[in-house]
């Protein structure tokens, strides 16, 4: 690896820890889609920014930008308020336009600014190492880093200092109004820090994929876990770890970074969609599965408790009367067996000590409409689940 | 260039009479069908979409090498699809949120679209130039066999909107009364969905994948402040949608380096913004007017009511009373005592003012609005 190539990884990561912090908070106040807005409409901030200063790293320039996506956001509260039209229409309706506004004064300039449309949509940290920072002919390294990394310092400092607020805010709005806490500072506070962080990014990653990176690790944290510590932790792990492994797969097949890193994030996603251990889709399946052979057998053994005549305990009568498949009924009676609730003698079938006891507090609980404790019944009597 | 030197270039060059053509009917489709995705609060599910359907082009190039654009767009079509499936599981299955669905696969797809792009550019066998265009559009590529797929694919989706109209207005206002009614509400409900996804991937060639959305939605969002008849907005969108298209390919011809598709779309947004302030019933601008006709209808009826104080314990109640007693309440002006004057409230005579019959009459049933026979 040569140092240009750690310097690029370095900056991605930065980038990706600095950005799934006020992600995390977008994603739990369900304002993942304003980064969209953000991302797009700081477009014509940089662009004036960059005719002012010259210079796409100057803390100017980030402040202009930062200040547009601020506005773009009090704009689109504006225009919910007016209740013209709906909140989702008045994001689709504000960011397109001012991201127009961009690409035209880029194409307009093309010829003075060294901003071209392909950096606008994909960044350009291939080319970060290439703007270093001198001081006193001392080498300081790149400029895009030392920016990144004040970002990411303020935005932790920010979220130490404020994660009680932030934390309130989030998940109970009334109380921490009634507390004292000004829900339009801590509101436009975390715009800010989303803005910053976004202008920040921009030049690393390019206007769409800043979204990925604000909401994949956040998303892909909230199906792990409900702890608000925790899903900031992996957050910014996940975003690191994309962005260091989405370097080496644009470096493998020849392609952008900044796409690459967001297919790395768009797999970490799918990873964890699907076999999250409580709420990926394949453990929803298998749940699923498994309450309803459990279901099954607990209609099976209130039967076997309502009857006492034989004809209805027959081994076949579950195929014929219960209607179920052979292979459901098959499934249902081992599984009774393996826990020790019914006892096969003759073809027939009778409920042991411990089914009787388990289908009486079972029936007590449903005369009684407590139908969501037989849940937790299930716990003590089976020793297997479905 | 002037403007009948352009619309004299319009009738005698031919690209130019494709590209405006193709791009007045692509405005009017998408502001026909973005009606509806703005009605159905589904506004940024074309953002997702039209962003959503970037590898799909991309990987149509790969396996098939061409670059006919039906073939591309077909690409777009099954990926785009695959993207508004996916994000309706996500909300549907798991916990997340719709706009954190959005946002996902928006950004998720296009970086993979973005990624294959790049790789494609590297790749040895470049005739890949041209893919690109689909990132903002390039109108200028538009062929006269684009256009007539467009017409094609237009008229189709017009037919099939007359044709389903009341199923879709009944869905759009009152999905549980449909429903009751016998309507498959999944199915209109995907019929609408998979046109609106359709319009998307026609206008990716000429306005591209950042911007579609906004073709799609600023059109209907500037068709709805001027009427509350679906049919009426549909038909505005699509004439919004339509000089969109006209106007912004005229502005981007006539200048040099302005691309299409941004300009089309800030077309639109002013389009949009005109609306907002100045359509009579829901625009700001009248609103305000209103507003502030209310405010002062109030303040000269408060001061009404403060003179009919004064005069209901008299037994004359056109006993003249000096304008100097009114000094001390806030209300008064020498123009709202103009004014009642000219609604013969009450007669001013010097420095004395007296309250009309008529005036006593309105200001005693002021508060319990039984004002209809002398309000004007």
């Amino acid at each position: 690896m040569t140092s240009a190539q750690i310097e690029i990884q370095i900056i991605a990561a930065l980038v990706a820890m600095a950005c799934a912090i006020p992600g995390v908070f977008l994603v739990l106040r369900k304002m993942a889609l304003i980064t969209d807005a953000i991302s797009h409409s700081i477009l014509p901030g940089i662009v004036i920014g960059f005719f002012i200063t010259q210079d796409l790293n100057s803390p100017w320039l980030i402040l202009l930008a930062s200040l547009t996506g601020v506005l773009t956001v009090f704009l689109v509260e504006r225009i919910q308020k007016s209740g013209l039209v709906k909140e989702d229409t008045a994001i689709g309706l504000v960011f397109p336009a001012l991201f127009s506004i961009g690409v035209l004064l880029i194409a307009k300039n093309a010829n003075d600014i060294h901003l071209d449309i392909d950096a606008v949509l994909l960044g350009e940290i291939a080319f970060a190492p290439f703007d270093r920072i001198f001081w006193n002919g001392i080498d300081f390294g790149p400029k895009s880093l030392w920016i990144i990394l004040s970002i990411l310092v303020v935005n932790l400092s920010l979220l130490l200092f404020f994660f009680k607020e932030l934390k309130l805010s989030t998940f109970d709005k009334g109380l921490s109004t009634a507390l004292g806490f000004s829900p339009v500072v801590v509101h436009y506070g975390l715009m800010t820090m989303a803005s910053v962080t976004t202008v920040g990014a921009f030049d690393a990653v390019g206007a769409i994929l800043v979204v990925a990176l604000m909401i994949a690790p956040a998303a892909a944290a909230y199906m792990l876990t409900n702890d608000l510590k925790k899903m900031l932790l992996l957050a910014v792990c996940f975003g690191a770890l994309s962005a260091i492994l989405g370097y080496w797969l644009a470096y493998f097949l020849d392609a952008s970074i900044a796409g690459s890193i967001t297919s790395v994030l768009g797999l970490v996603f799918l990873s964890v969609y699907l076999f999250a251990p409580h709420k990926g889709i394949l453990s929803i399946l298998y749940r699923n599965k498994q309450q309803q052979i459990e279901v099954s057998l607990i209609t099976f053994l209130l039967h076997l408790n309502n009857h006492d005549e034989k004809s209805e305990r027959h081994i076949k009568h579950l195929n014929e009367h219960i209607n179920w498949h052979k292979v459901k009924s098959k499934k249902v009676v081992e599984l009774a067996q393996k826990n020790n609730m019914i006892r096969i003698e003759n073809e027939y079938i009778s409920l042991t000590e411990k089914g009787k006891s388990f289908t009486d507090l079972a029936i007590n609980y449903i005369i009684t409409n407590d139908d969501s404790k037989i849940e937790s019944i299930k716990e003590d009597f089976f020793l297997f689940r479905g | 260039m002037n403007i009948s030197e352009y619309i004299q270039l319009l009738f005698t060059d031919y690209t130019l009479r494709t590209i405006t053509i193709g791009t007045a009917i692509l405005g009017a489709v998408c502001g026909m069908l973005g009606s509806f995705a703005v009605l159905r609060k589904q506004s940024l599910l074309g953002d997702a979409i039209s962003h959503a359907a970037l590898p799909g082009i991309a990987i149509a190039f790969l396996i098939t090498g061409t670059k006919d654009t039906n073939i591309l767009l077909i690409g777009a079509l099954i990926s785009g699809l695959l993207g508004a499936f996916w994000i309706r599981q996500i909300t549907s299955k798991t916990h997340l949120k719709s706009d954190t669905a959005l946002g996902l696969i928006l950004s998720i797809f296009f970086g993979v679209g973005m990624m294959l792009l790049t790789f494609i550019q590297k790749m040895p066998n470049a005739n890949q130039a041209g893919l690109d265009k689909f990132l903002f559009g390039q109108a200028a590529t538009l062929l006269a066999k684009d256009v007539w797929t467009l017409g094609i694919v237009s008229s189709i989706c017009l037919v099939i909107v007359f044709t389903f109209w009341k199923e879709f207005k009944i869905l759009l206002f009152d999905e549980a009364y449909a429903k009751t009614l016998g309507f498959n509400t999944q199915r209109i409900d995907a019929i609408i969905t998979s046109f609106i996804v359709l319009a998307i991937i026609l206008g990716l060639q000429t306005v591209g994948v950042v911007l579609m959305s906004a073709m799609l939605l600023a059109p209907a969002a500037a068709a709805r402040q001027w009427t509350n008849k679906l049919s009426v907005m549909v038909f505005l969108a699509a004439i919004f949608g339509m000089f969109s298209g006209i106007f912004g390919t005229a502005i981007s011809a006539s200048q040099s380096n302005l691309s299409t598709g941004p300009v089309i779309v800030l077309v639109a947004s002013v389009f949009v913004v005109f609306s907002f302030i100045f359509s009579p019933n829901r625009g700001i601008l009248f609103k305000q007017i209103r507003l502030s006709q209310n405010r002062k209808d109030l303040q000269l009826n408060k001061t009404l009511q403060f003179m009919f104080e004064i005069v209901k314990t008299h037994k004359n109640i056109s006993h003249p009373h000096t304008i100097k007693i009114l000094n001390n309440f806030q209300g008064y002006t020498k123009r709202t005592l103009k004014k009642l004057e000219d609604k013969k409230y009450i007669e001013v005579n010097g420095q004395m003012w007296s309250m009309t019959k008529e005036g006593y009459h309105f200001s005693a049933n002021l508060y319990n609005q039984d004002t209809s026979q002398n309000n004007d």
